[in-house]
């Protein structure tokens, strides 16, 4: 089955993140495919390159981007969204007149347009937090 | 959720809202929100109109429980019974909750 997910909640705002992250590996162990995840509200908070928890807690972040890595999935971070916390990729950054560069591996900016998109595609759409 | 609404009924989706619980309130009459300095909200669910969104759907329970009557909404809406919403919903395809 083709799954599409949505994460509306930051990392330490709750676990809807971490849910829907082994979640998606469950569902790639039994077979299933999931080729969107669409971040959405305070989700966009798992896309912070420069998140920099303590070596011996989870790795949120980077754990989102060893599994796009890994399985081919398109994580999308809605611009809007991201634009309101301060999260820039390069090329936003510069059309904004800033210097950021906050968007980790595997992630991309997007808009609503790729969350409606994946609901059309999908079998069945998920939405955590 | 108006972002949602917007975007999906710009993909040619046939498009329907359903308000909850405070989700009422998006639609109440008076809300001068100029005063607090924020953005009015209520006019952009007016102009749905222009986007084929024309069926509005609430909860009785939801409204009564704020003190509410379909007359203090903006727009006409269609309302449901709580047990009958779960039927609602299952009409259709994709439900984005707000």
């Amino acid at each position: 089955m083709k799954f599409a997910i949505q994460v509306n909640a930051s990392p330490y705002q709750s676990n809807a993140g971490y849910t829907a992250y082994q979640f998606i590996n469950a569902a790639l162990a039994a077979g299933h495919e999931v080729f969107r995840v669409f971040f959405y509200h305070d989700g966009i908070y798992h896309a912070f390159k420069y998140a920099t928890p303590p070596d011996d807690e989870l790795q949120f972040t980077a754990q989102w981007s060893e599994l796009a890595r890994l399985h081919q999935i398109d994580l999308v971070v809605c611009i809007s969204a991201a634009q309101r916390r301060g999260l820039l990729c390069s090329d936003e950054a510069q059309r904004q007149g800033k210097q950021d560069n906050d968007l980790a591996d595997g992630f991309r900016i997007s808009g609503l347009g790729q969350l409606v998109e994946a609901t059309l595609e999908a079998d069945r759409f998920i939405v955590f937090g | 959720m108006l972002d949602i609404i917007l975007t999906t009924a710009a993909f040619d989706q046939h498009v329907s809202i359903l308000l909850l619980d405070d989700g009422v309130f998006q639609l109440k009459n008076g809300q001068n929100p100029e005063i607090a300095g924020m953005k009015d909200t209520a006019v952009i669910f007016k102009a749905l109109e222009i986007y084929d969104v024309n069926d509005i759907y609430t909860e009785v329970e939801s409204l009564q429980e704020r003190g509410l009557k379909p007359g203090d909404l903006c727009l006409p809406v269609q309302e449901f019974y709580r047990k009958d919403i779960a039927g609602l919903m299952k009409r259709f395809d994709v439900v984005f909750a707000g």
